[in-house]
């Protein structure tokens, strides 16, 4: 029986699997020739070096040289990159999908069509086939529970513009982090700068990065953040840290982080290879299983002590709206919380 | 070639009289030290005051009027000035009292207060931050923890993200500067005016305020300048402790400036008091220590006897020691801790214990490897380059060996008013865009290193030289040795410690760079510093501890290995 499905199946699919084997092949010549694609990326670096790992040991001689820096600084270098006319860059990944609305827009993306997102769903694909997203994070509320027990956590984003708070919150920096950009995006649309000059009063500690509030709760420097990352969270707390997650009540931030190709890369077709492999399933189950992300994969499975997604009010923000209010959101952050 | 250079060269054919021969032999050496001047000082300063008075429309002092007007600008300015205040005041008194105590008192193991001393100078100051953001953070802090255990309060003892913090972890790594300054000096001071006065009658007290003291006041004056300036000019300290509460100073806002969309006309124009800042004090402090009028400092006449501590000697050594702690011992164990744990604020029992933070530092993250190679390489050129320079420089002006050598002085000595951040605006300004793009390539760092490092390793260079009489070499050539045999021969074996010294100074200075490089790096070109920086912003803390260690340890075995080839304290001057 299981012979006869075996050879039904080669029967059926191998012809299919021989002409993208053939186009593979050459692709993946093309690329060896390269040896090795640059990665601007804003995925966390344990992550994203796993990930580089994980493409290295399937194609021997092509490299992955990871640049990881929060999103705002990976376009700031990319910009400053393509004002002096370096082309260094080969693969553009950041949490900030306004960040892809102006690179398309300025030209500075190459179309391409990886086989694998003919699956995921409109939310994760520009129309013009420019970027796809390659992620979904979540921002939640993580606390530490050797400080502060379940009943007393905040369960909401309002409750913790709640002066009892004062000295013990934590957040990351929108200046800095895509992830939280768009966080604070969603929360705007949701509560307005109020919000923000009210939670300000509780002298929040600054970070940058939207995987720092977990470092920085699990260490106890400050028991509750304000937002963070919630697949690093999770790998916080997987490893044994104290730290736990609140999803808020109102509605959970969801922050698409697309990857795209530039248009200059000076290794397009080991840029190509990377892209493709991003989006099969084998790479975005490992993103779901190893570093606790959500993907657009749709047969991607998830942790079982991870909520899925549509059990949970989502508050996605759309990239244009991102790129319209960036230069906005980063002066009235800096105007209210200091730096 | 622009306008200062060709007014030197036509100044210089008038001038060189003597013969044509002359000429020809100082020319190369005029037209290097012009370029060096144009391209390393001219071209990037004059980059950003053009760009700090244009806007689109043209010509304008809406940049300077922003600046100015913005409170958050005006607040930064504010918190730099008090900053740099206290980090002068504190460092003085630290440094001074250290200084003298080793070179005048009969305190223990001065050799290795010494050597402690010099760990301070090495470690860099944003490495002593982020060490002490583990030690004092208000809630985490192992200090403050240490502090709750023992006295049952709620309260945190110490919070390092405050101006106070600031201030205070700024100091620690600024009084090395002041330290060498004040034992030099009191190295000098012989003992024979403060035994006058106490034959005349005066107490201790008084021949130290009547006699000690205004012999010293010109190096405290100098000391003071030096940590203020160094303060004013750090980058990484202030980011690391003064952003997680929003304080903001002139570096970590030029630094804002360059984010997207990058407004580098204000950067220019914020850079612009910063530069006449540092100019006005570095002009002051000359003029105080030009002063020579005591001819009892300056020569290494007289006698100079070690005060007594007496009963005090063992709590003044426990003060020494506590001071260094606080530099030394302390952040260098909590690195170490980090760096060998999987939580750092957890005791570090075997379950904590890891050794995966040097696994991911060395061999899974390229960044590292990659970043370790372009800091060692950048280290090693520059090092080498730039004492090669200065000890030409040095030696000409040293031997007066044609007209007008002393001006030289000035080329060497001058990048020492444009701190490095200001240095790193003007080189991003005027080497970004073709024909000179050198951003994006290592020349870029190596350009603002030698240029950063160049007065440090000439006023080292100038020191060995003056240190060797030129009958030496006269005496050479008066026995058939030509000029540059009496220098192979004569000169250089008897140079050959000293130039080390710079060589290390160099080297030391380029690898924990950090306010530079920030903002003339690419992806492509990154340093240690700057991947230290980036792992700062994402929280990375064990994997930072290792690279910290790895900057230390190298530092360390540069200065060692030195030490023992050269066979003397390289940073502990005359001893």
């Amino acid at each position: 029986m299981r012979k006869i499905f075996v050879s039904l199946s080669v029967a059926l699919f191998v012809p299919l699997v021989n002409l993208a084997s053939a186009q593979d092949a050459s692709l993946i010549e093309a690329a060896k020739r390269e040896g090795k694609v640059a990665w601007y990326t804003s995925l966390a670096l344990p992550s994203s070096t796993a990930l580089a790992k994980l493409f290295q040991d399937k194609y021997k001689g092509v490299e992955v040289e990871v640049h990881r820096t929060g999103s705002q600084r990976v376009l700031q270098r990319v910009m400053q990159e393509v004002q002096a006319g370096i082309k260094n860059a080969d693969i553009i990944h950041t949490s900030d999908a306004g960040h892809f609305v102006l690179l398309k827009d300025k030209g500075l993306l190459m179309k391409y069509v990886p086989r694998g997102t003919a699956v995921i769903p409109d939310g994760f694909k520009d129309k013009d086939g420019f970027y796809y997203g390659m992620r979904a994070t979540l921002t939640i509320i993580p606390y530490n529970p050797k400080i502060i027990s379940e009943s007393e956590a905040p369960r909401s984003w309002r409750e913790l513009v709640d002066p009892k708070w004062k000295g013990k919150l934590v957040t990351a920096h929108p200046g800095y982090s895509g992830i939280i950009m768009t966080h604070v995006a969603a929360l705007l649309n949701q509560f307005g700068w109020d919000y923000f000059k009210e939670l300000s009063r509780n002298r929040l500690h600054l970070v940058q990065s939207a995987n720092d509030p977990a470092g920085v709760v699990a260490s106890g420097e400050r028991p509750v953040g304000v937002n963070c990352a919630e697949y690093f969270c999770y790998k916080t707390m997987k490893q044994g840290n104290p730290l736990k997650i609140v999803y808020p009540k109102e509605g959970v931030p969801l922050v698409v982080s697309p990857t795209a190709i530039a248009k200059d890369a000076p290794h397009p077709s080991a840029a190509k290879l990377f892209t493709e492999f991003i989006f099969t399933k084998e790479a975005q189950q490992m993103l779901a299983d190893r570093e606790g992300l959500y993907t657009g994969h749709p047969e991607v499975t998830y942790p079982k002590d991870k909520p899925r997604l549509k059990e949970l009010k989502l508050l996605p923000v759309d990239p244009q709206e991102l790129e319209d209010k960036n230069a906005e959101i980063k002066k009235r952050f800096v105007e209210i919380f200091g730096a | 070639m622009s306008l200062p250079g060709a007014g030197v060269l036509g100044k210089l054919r008038v001038a060189g009289r003597p013969g044509l021969r002359r000429i020809d032999a100082t020319l190369p050496v005029w037209v290097g030290a012009a370029l060096f001047l144009v391209f390393l000082m001219l071209l990037p300063l004059g980059s950003i005051f053009v760009t700090s008075l244009r806007d689109e429309h043209g010509i304008t002092l809406r940049n300077y009027l922003d600046v100015f007007t913005e409170e958050a600008f005006f607040k930064a300015i504010w918190n730099t000035v008090v900053v740099s205040f206290w980090v002068g005041v504190i460092a003085l008194g630290i440094g001074a009292l250290l200084g003298w105590l080793v070179t005048r008192t009969d305190l223990p193991w001065k050799r290795a207060i010494r050597a402690l001393v010099m760990a301070s100078f090495v470690t860099p100051p944003f490495l002593g931050a982020f060490a002490w953001t583990l030690l004092a953070g208000p809630n985490a802090g192992l200090l403050n923890k240490l502090y709750r255990s023992l006295t049952g309060s709620e309260e945190h003892l110490l919070n390092i993200f405050t101006i106070e913090g600031l201030i205070f972890v700024m100091a620690l790594y600024s009084f090395p500067y002041v330290f060498s300054m004040i034992a030099n000096v009191c190295e000098l001071i012989s003992s024979d005016l403060e035994d006058a006065a106490n034959i005349l009658g005066a107490g201790k007290m008084r021949v130290a305020l009547s006699i000690t003291l205004p012999l010293a006041a010109p190096a405290l004056v100098g000391g003071f300048i030096i940590a203020f300036l160094h303060s004013l000019s750090l980058f990484g300290a202030p980011a690391i402790l003064g952003l997680p509460s929003g304080i903001h100073t002139i570096t970590t806002q030029i630094w804002a400036l360059f984010q997207y969309p990058p407004r580098l006309d204000l950067a220019a124009a914020f850079s612009v008091p910063l530069l006449l800042t540092t100019m006005c004090l570095i002009a002051l402090q000359k003029k105080i220590l030009g002063r020579r009028g005591y001819s009892t400092v300056g020569g290494k006449g007289g006698q100079r006897r070690l005060v007594q501590l007496g009963v005090l000697r063992f709590p003044v050594l426990l003060l020494v020691v506590g001071i260094l702690s606080l530099s030394v011992f302390l952040p260098y164990w909590i690195l170490l801790k980090a760096a060998l744990s999987k939580a750092w604020a957890v005791p570090l029992t075997w379950d904590n214990f890891t050794l995966g933070n040097f696994g991911f530092a060395f061999f899974s993250y390229g960044d590292t490897q990659r970043a370790i190679l372009n800091t060692f390489k950048l280290g090693i050129l520059t090092a080498t380059v730039g004492t090669l320079i200065a000890a030409l420089i040095a030696y000409i002006t040293n031997r007066q060996i044609f007209r007008g050598a002393r001006f030289l002085n000035f080329f060497a000595l001058a990048p020492l008013v444009v701190p490095g951040i200001v240095l790193a605006v003007g080189l991003f300004i005027a080497y970004t865009r073709p024909p000179l793009a050198l951003y994006g390539t290592i020349w870029i760092l190596f350009v603002a290193y030698l240029t950063k490092e160049m007065p440090i390793g000439f006023s080292q260079a100038e020191t060995t030289f003056k240190s060797i009489h030129p009958e030496l070499e006269e005496a050479s050539r008066i026995v058939g040795a030509n000029r540059l045999r009496a220098l192979r021969d004569v000169t250089a074996p008897l140079a050959r410690s000293g130039l080390i010294a710079a060589w290390c100074f160099i080297f030391v200075g380029v690898i924990r760079e950090l306010s530079a490089s920030i903002l003339l790096f690419t992806p492509k070109s990154k340093v240690v510093s700057v991947v230290i920086f980036d792992l700062k912003e994402e929280g990375q803390i064990g994997v930072i501890a290792v690279l910290g260690i790895l900057l230390l340890v190298v530092s360390f075995l540069v200065i060692f290995t030195v030490q023992r080839l050269v066979g003397r304290d390289v940073l502990a001057s005359r001893e």
